[in-house]
């Protein structure tokens, strides 16, 4: 049931429908939070900022997605991935209380919508960010002006807009991965 | 920030993304990486002069479709491996099956020649050359590959990386048999598949370097 609902929400946000996008990167950050609980029990101050990185790295990898293969997987293989780079980032792999095999796991039979506070600072990150990245993702992204409105306030191109916002992001996931 | 705010971010004006676009360029790195290996071989070290010749040989033909079958399976074990959630499974098999099938073969070969004709069928004239320079010529299909990958989000860099370095080298092998004279099974069976293991533990080497995301 979740499986199908949010594969309907994100093939409507790869084509392009913001408010389906919207609804399922809020789901699956609800699901995302309740399986890294469950695996970062020993380190509770961790699960919101990987929640926040998983976000941006499905937001920057969405193009991988293909329309056939069961959401679980793909976001299943993502979550994996990070959070096994952020426990040898800790070199603390043995307090790892749940071991994450090969299989698809259980990832939308729970979800939390309770966010605790994240310790990393994105819009900090965002603030060190070179201008032309910076300027379009603050307008287009939180301010929710187009890309021809951006264009017009920056000076830029509208294509320089749009790659602005596609490098900025991704090297907001490269200051987090690097940070540690 | 906080979780909402972020999730706003990325979706406030999203765009429509194309998911075939990923498999485009990859197959586009593909082709230019095989006409550079093509060009490298043709141009350093000469078509062999009895290619025309060598169409009607049966062994030919053998020695094509090994290094066709294992380019392929290396080419399908890349795209995989190079998008989340994805498994080898059949894969493995496609790389397997004709190593093993070249090892038979080899194993044939020797067992009906004659014992002191053995050692020529194993080593040929170009033993000592030929793995360092299908390496040598899956170069620029190694890059390609890495290049398609890192576009990509591999999520077993170590397997990505092999996978990447076993596709450019046996797609190397096969540019490199337009020059090879060599068609004995036992030479085949172990210098090309040693060449292709080169870019294949250079591969895994750098996997976790170079496909970080």
């Amino acid at each position: 049931m979740g499986e199908e609902r949010l594969r309907c929400l994100l093939l409507g946000g790869l084509a392009g429908d913001s408010s389906a996008y919207h609804a399922f990167l809020k789901e699956l950050s609800a699901h995302l939070r309740a399986f890294l609980r469950k695996r970062l029990a020993s380190l509770p101050d961790e699960v919101e900022d990987l929640v926040q990185e998983l976000l941006l790295a499905v937001h920057n990898q969405r193009h991988t997605y293909d329309p056939g293969q069961p959401i679980t997987a793909w976001v299943y293989a993502m979550a994996r991935y990070k959070l096994v780079d952020l426990l040898r980032r800790r070199s603390r792999k043995e307090l790892l209380n749940d071991p994450l095999d090969e299989e698809d796991d259980d990832l939308l039979m729970s979800s939390d919508s309770e966010a605790a506070e994240a310790r990393r600072d994105l819009a900090k990150l965002l603030a060190g960010l070179p201008h032309r990245q910076r300027a379009p993702i603050i307008h287009m992204k939180i301010e929710g002006l187009s890309v021809a409105e951006t264009a017009r306030l920056t000076g830029m191109s509208p294509s320089a807009v749009k790659v602005g916002v596609h490098r900025g992001l991704k090297a907001l996931a490269a200051k987090i991965r690097n940070e540690s | 920030m906080r979780t909402d705010e972020l999730v706003s971010l990325l979706a406030t004006g999203t765009e429509a993304v194309d998911t075939r676009l990923p498999m485009r360029r990859y197959l586009i790195a593909v082709l230019a990486g095989t006409a550079i290996a093509t060009l490298l071989t043709s141009g350093w070290l000469g078509l062999r002069p009895t290619l025309a010749r060598d169409l009607s040989v049966p062994m030919f033909w053998a020695k094509e479709a090994f290094c066709a079958a294992l380019g392929a399976a290396g080419l399908v074990a890349v795209a995989r491996l190079a998008r989340p959630g994805f498994r080898l499974g059949w894969v493995r098999a496609a790389v397997a099956a004709p190593v093993v099938a070249m090892w038979l073969l080899a194993a044939a070969a020797l067992l009906a020649a004659d014992p002191q004709n053995r050692s020529e069928l194993i080593l040929g004239q170009t033993a000592a050359v030929c793995p360092f320079r299908i390496a040598l010529i899956s170069t620029p299909l190694f890059v390609a590959m890495f290049a398609a990958m890192r576009g990509l989000a591999p999520t077993r860099l170590r397997l990505a990386g092999a996978a990447g370095g076993f596709a450019a080298g046996s797609v190397g092998a096969l540019a490199y048999s337009l020059h090879c004279p060599e068609l004995a099974a036992p030479f085949l069976a172990i210098w090309y598949v040693l060449g292709m293991l080169i870019p294949t533990a250079v591969g895994a080497w750098a996997g976790p370097h170079l496909l970080r995301w």
